[in-house]
């Protein structure tokens, strides 16, 4: 048993588990974390234990919950007081949520996206290519890439994109609970807006669903509505220009993988799987036990807060064969940087689908792409929160 | 072989369908359904690593 690792921690390398959870990758499938005021909670380390205990509904996201493991004080402020929808919310109650919105997300809608993702990704190239080099990319790519086709499909105008870019990294950044809770209370204020004009005037969102189908019938209200949008907003766009971004530093960072994949782009759908497996960007997926779990020979008493460790487990060695290796040819399929169980990541093949047209046209538009500052010196996100590059300087 | 699909229990993540699109699709409402025609699998290997990688398990196989 492990004593008194502190979690979470920063990155050492922003492409690999932090180096402070050694000790952790030695003591799978479980052990023990002590979180910021002191608290010691579970951490969940090993694959196989981690697929089984996410499906267990025995363990809740429901963060207002008071026994529920907070991982910092701006979260513990505000999750405390309200939990997150979906996210937050945990069955029957979740699944009529998410039931609502499975249609908008599936393969066949996401399939249909394609053209308009790829535009999306050409009219940003050209932009680029225009202008520099070089470039900031997390600016110039990897954000409004995202951010624009998660505008498009719920229906929210691309034009307030600073506003609500803005709050949303304040909302997963702080650094104060205030700035949290600010950034929450702007955002849903904003989304309130959008709704009543579009109830005066509806477009072909997603939003826009929601209302005529959900709201106007009486199944959800107008606050349910607005947390439901907020969470889509922001999950829409942050976690997938964190991969971007990252995923393009680990490309530079990795040349014989790299040549490999400009020399054969059909490898790009793999690749993608290998890079989420690898990158395990929302590390850290938070529950509270309701009831005692016996899990290998160890008993989750109930209240105990268990964490999971996505970039740990995702490299649990009797998963995957030498897992700090990026290797396009192993299966990366049954990786858990998504989660597992019935919160799995509902935008999961929209994030595939712009991570793949995204990294396969740069890398055809600007074949000469490479890093425009020392790769050491480039900022990355800090451990508390989703990890990705703060910016990232290119040339080519 | 047999292959159910509990759509109650499904959430739409469509990776039964990635996994092997040969046998696993989605409707019109995004959950999994079988490819008709293909209730038994034909004999695709890839039936068992879709049952397998389905995060609620809502794909039983029987032999």
């Amino acid at each position: 048993m492990t004593e008194a690792v502190a979690f979470p921690q920063d990155r050492t390398c922003p492409y690999h588990p932090p180096a402070a959870y050694d000790p952790l990758r030695e003591a799978r499938p479980l052990s023990r974390v002590t979180l910021y005021d002191g608290r010691s909670v579970w951490i969940v380390t090993g694959h196989a234990a981690a697929r089984r205990l996410l499906a267990d509904q025995r363990l809740s996201t429901d963060s207002t919950r008071e026994a529920f493991p907070l991982p910092s004080e701006r979260f513990a402020t505000v999750r405390s007081r309200r939990r997150a929808a979906l996210l937050g919310v945990d069955d029957p109650e979740h699944n009529v949520q998410r039931r609502m919105l499975i249609p908008s997300f599936s393969l066949k809608r996401t399939a249909d996206l394609r053209p308009r993702i790829q535009r999306t990704v050409d009219g940003l190239l050209d932009a680029m290519a225009e202008q520099g080099p070089p470039a900031e990319l997390v600016s110039a790519f990897a954000l409004p890439v995202p951010s624009i086709v998660i505008c498009d499909l719920l229906g929210v105008p691309y034009a307030d994109h600073d506003f609500f870019e803005a709050q949303s990294r304040r909302l997963l950044r702080g650094p104060t609970a205030e700035d949290t809770e600010d950034a929450r209370d702007r955002l849903e204020g904003y989304l309130g807006d959008l709704v009543e004009r579009k109830r005066d005037k509806p477009g072909d969102g997603v939003l826009d669903d929601l209302i005529e189908q959900q709201l106007a019938q009486g199944r959800i209200d107008k606050q349910e509505l607005i947390e439901l949008a907020t969470i889509l907003l922001v999950a829409g766009h942050e976690t997938t220009a964190n991969m971007i971004s990252l995923g393009t530093y680990t490309l530079l960072r990795h040349p014989e993988q790299l040549a490999e994949l400009k020399a054969d782009p059909s490898l790009m759908a793999t690749a993608v799987e290998e890079l989420l497996r690898f990158l395990s960007i929302a590390d850290g997926m938070l529950r509270v036990a309701t009831e005692d779990i016996d899990v290998e020979g160890t008993t989750i008493r109930a209240d105990d807060g268990v964490i999971f460790s996505t970039s740990v487990i995702n490299r649990d060695t009797a998963a995957y064969a030498e897992p700090d290796t990026l290797d396009w040819h192993r299966s990366a399929r049954h990786h858990l940087a998504f989660g597992f169980g019935i919160h799995q990541c509902l935008g999961q093949n929209l994030a595939r689908a712009e991570m793949e047209i995204a990294l396969r046209t740069l890398f055809e538009r600007l074949p000469g792409l490479r890093l425009a500052a020392p790769a050491e010196e480039i900022p990355f996100k800090p451990g508390d929160t989703i990890q990705g590059m703060l910016e990232l300087p290119v040339t080519w | 072989m047999r292959i159910s699909i509990d759509k109650d229990v499904c959430i739409g993540a469509g990776l039964c369908a990635l996994t092997a699109p040969e046998v696993f699709t989605q409707d019109d409402d995004g959950f999994g359904e079988l490819v008709p025609g293909r209730e038994d699998g034909a004999g695709n290997p890839l039936v068992g690593e879709a049952a397998r990688g389905c995060p609620v398990q809502a794909i039983e196989v029987s032999p």
